[in-house]
């Protein structure tokens, strides 16, 4: 492998593979914090040039982090398709990304070369491409899952309803919750980020969305975003719930940070096939984001776009229903502005699809942040365009027990109209059954009014 | 020579001549079209209290619903233009959301810093803008900024207590004036020596760490600023560790979140901080290893 070139006569020189991915990404603060982004744009474009050139086979033989030190890089090497890598291995990264942009690549082909890519072979061909490339790329690869309902398949877009309360009253839940359904949010999952991480708290929240949703006959699936052991202890304790949650990242030690590894993941992946309340066979909902590791002193000196690829071939072996993206969630140190979140919230989806996984996005910022509204709408639309499965649904965007604000209950509405989409198939047939929406995928006249909920006396 | 206040006075009243001035002017001109300048104005869009308003027309059941959305802040009942926010919700969001900005990107003001008499000292920041990429040099100090801390603070406090802007300016501004002399008050009652409070200027939590070592501390207790959500810009913690060095994992430190008129009162709090306080000096501990 060659790590050298020259741009207009001027040489430039790389250490390691490590150092190349890092220089070869578009500018982010992350990179900056950790001294590892290139020092110039001349710099960064001869990065992009000695990637360009690498083989697949490169990428495989040297991962940013060894496969004996690190368990991340073995459980993404095990999931290759040998028979698959062979055909590709001499590939260029340049002849990848050309091979996903060409009009005689099916999405099933791109599916297919999927299964022999690493995460570092992923982050590579993002590397070399430009917003649209990224966007256009993404739209081409269709990836749905199912745990009660199906979501992902071609012309839907669902959501997620995320009715989150500072102290987790279930009055305040549920008040939410009735706002979301009456815009026609929630097919994706009805999950709460609670503030309480006890399993007496968790089992509490389960129990009471599982027993909204069983009384309404809500054809949606359930999620309690506590630690992943914590919701494993309140099923063992006899709660009802759809989905298990976990936050990842992309190196063991950072996954440690977390309170989790491969042995935890596995039985607790073991546990909702046989615990959960849904059949599946996709029962597990994972959050990543680009600059996780940084903020946990766990990034290894690895550039933060190239964890968030690892972390993607990561959960690949857990087969999740959701994976959803919050880069942007973190703060300026990782993410400066609504430019760099732009960018790395299309590399994350597009990233996230090549992986071969159901990608959901939250294009977000928090308020230490230069981004704004427009640029979180402006994100959410271009994702729209690239096929994301699904976003949040938030009350007027604004998260009151996280603080940030996500894409918004109306925003959902919007963006099905925008890309004519319609919500997962029997979610939709419930929301006509509820007048909520039209045949067409708009919403009714009566849509967002929460108290429909209250038409025939008592509500829960 | 004009002193400094009496420079501001003078300014003060040239500017509100000059308003009284163009507003004279304005309501005598007709401007362009037929629609004259009224007097009077646009009522305040963010003294509206969201948690009582109901904007959806001909609701189901408004009166049952409002009574869930009193158990909480988040933006419900807005109804909607199309599937869009209606207007005023669109507004308030953007006020709520400058304010929230403000709260980051403006300092604490001299004024405060002067009344409560405290000295500052400022980390390796040089800006707001790097305080806010460069979580690390947030914590540090150079060597001549703790050699001055140490030349003008009591050393081996009992209690190091100092104030630091951290994301939120507002939120100093809000609590300190009330939180300050709470805790100060419960730690007298505890015959608690406090050392020598002071201001730190683009402070992170874990500025403490070197302070503690500086001025050897038995106690740090850090009042800073947290992260600023649309619903409050006014929200303060205080981080509290036993014997903080430079190193030590997160889990030694004692928070309490949420010090605002509508989570913990400052005075609430202040008093609370001093009975945490007093539980660590007894027992010579801090963070997951303190019980109380």
């Amino acid at each position: 492998m060659k790590l050298k070139t020259k741009l207009f006569g001027e040489s430039y020189q790389f250490k390691d593979i490590k150092e190349l991915l890092a220089k070869a990404n578009e500018k982010k603060s992350g990179d900056e914090l950790l001294k590892i982004a290139a020092e110039n744009a001349k710099e960064r474009a001869a990065a992009k040039v000695v990637l360009a050139n690498l083989k697949l086979s490169d990428l495989r033989e040297n991962p940013v982090l060894d496969k004996s030190e690190d368990e991340v890089s073995r459980v993404i090497d095990e999931l290759i398709n040998e028979r698959i890598y062979q055909e590709i291995k001499d590939w260029t990264v340049s002849d990848l990304r050309e091979y996903i942009l060409s009009h005689s690549t099916s999405g099933s082909d791109i599916k297919r070369i999927s299964r022999a890519l690493n995460g570092e072979m992923v982050a590579a061909a993002a590397k070399l491409m430009s917003n649209m490339d990224l966007v256009y790329a993404a739209s081409k690869i269709n990836i749905s899952s199912k745990a009660n309902t199906v979501i992902g398949l071609d012309g839907c877009l669902s959501f997620r309803l995320q009715p989150n309360h500072p102290t987790d009253d279930l009055d305040g839940i549920l008040a939410s919750m009735m706002e979301g359904l009456s815009y026609g949010c929630g097919d994706a999952v009805i999950g709460i980020n609670p503030v309480n991480d006890s399993v007496e708290n968790t089992k509490a929240i389960m129990d009471f969305i599982n027993d909204f949703i069983n009384k309404w006959e809500i054809p949606t699936q359930s999620c309690v975003l506590s630690h992943i052991k914590t919701q494993m202890k309140a099923v063992e304790a006899g709660a009802s719930v759809s989905v298990f949650f976990q936050s990842i990242a992309g190196t063991e030690s950072a996954n440690k940070a977390f309170g989790v590894d491969e042995a935890l993941l596995d039985s607790a992946y073991d546990l909702i096939k046989k615990q959960g309340n849904a059949p599946g066979p996709n029962l597990m909902y994972f959050e990543t984001g680009q600059g996780s590791e940084m903020s946990l002193n766990t990034d290894h000196g690895i550039d933060e776009m190239t964890l968030e690829a690892r972390t993607y071939g990561f959960a690949k072996k857990y087969k999740p229903f959701l994976v959803n993206n919050v880069s942007g969630f973190i703060g300026p140190e990782t993410l400066y502005d609504g430019k760099q979140m732009i960018r790395a919230n299309l590399e994350d989806h597009f990233m996230g699809k090549l992986s071969g996984l159901p990608m959901g996005m939250a294009p977000c910022y928090t308020n230490h942040t230069k981004m704004d509204q427009n640029d979180q709408e402006t994100a959410t639309m271009l994702l729209a365009m690239a096929g994301s499965n699904y976003y949040m649904g938030v009350p007027a965007g604004d998260d009151i027990m996280l603080s940030y604000q996500d894409t918004s209950f109306h925003d959902d509405a919007t963006l099905r109209e925008l890309v004519d989409k319609k919500p997962a198939p029997e979610f939709f047939a419930w929301l006509l059954k509820m007048g909520i929406m039209n045949e067409d995928g708009r919403l009714s006249a009566e849509a967002g009014d929460p108290s429909i909920f209250f038409k025939n006396g008592e509500v829960n | 020579m004009v002193s400094e206040n009496e420079l501001k006075t003078i300014i003060e009243e040239v500017i509100k001549n000059l308003d009284r001035n163009n507003l004279g002017d304005k309501e005598s001109n007709k401007s362009g079209g037929n629609s004259e300048i009224e007097a009077g104005e646009i009522p305040d869009i963010t003294e509206v209290d969201l948690q009582k308003e109901m904007l959806v027309p001909e609701a189901n059941n408004q009166e049952e619903f409002l009574k869930l959305k009193a158990k909480t802040s988040a933006r419900l009942g807005v109804w909607r233009a199309g599937p869009r926010y209606k207007t005023n919700t669109l507004l308030r969001f953007r006020a709520d959301h400058a304010a929230a900005m403000d709260a980051v990107f403006t300092g604490v003001s001299e004024e405060l810093i002067n009344e409560m008499n405290f000295d500052t000292y400022q980390t390796l920041c040089s800006d707001k803008d790097e305080f806010l990429t460069r979580p690390d040099l947030g914590k540090l100090f150079s060597d001549q900024t703790l050699a001055e801390m140490k030349n003008n603070c009591q050393s081996n406090p009992q209690v190091q207590l100092y104030v630091a802007d951290g994301l939120s300016s507002t939120a100093i501004e809000a609590n300190l004036r009330d939180i300050f002399p709470a805790i100060k008050q419960g730690l007298e009652g505890y015959n608690i020596e406090m050392g020598t409070p002071f201001f730190v200027k683009f402070g992170r939590v874990a500025s403490m760490e070197p302070i503690s070592e500086c001025l050897n501390a038995d106690v740090s207790c850090v009042l800073i600023g947290e992260r600023p959500g649309l619903a409050t810009a006014e929200s303060m913690s205080c981080y509290m560790a036993y014997k903080a060095e430079i190193g030590m994992p997160e889990a030694r430190r004692t928070v309490i979140s949420n010090i605002h008129s509508g989570g913990t009162s400052a005075v609430e709090a202040g008093a609370h901080i001093a009975d945490v306080i007093k539980a660590m000096l007894d027992q010579k501990a801090s963070g997951l290893d303190l019980e109380i």
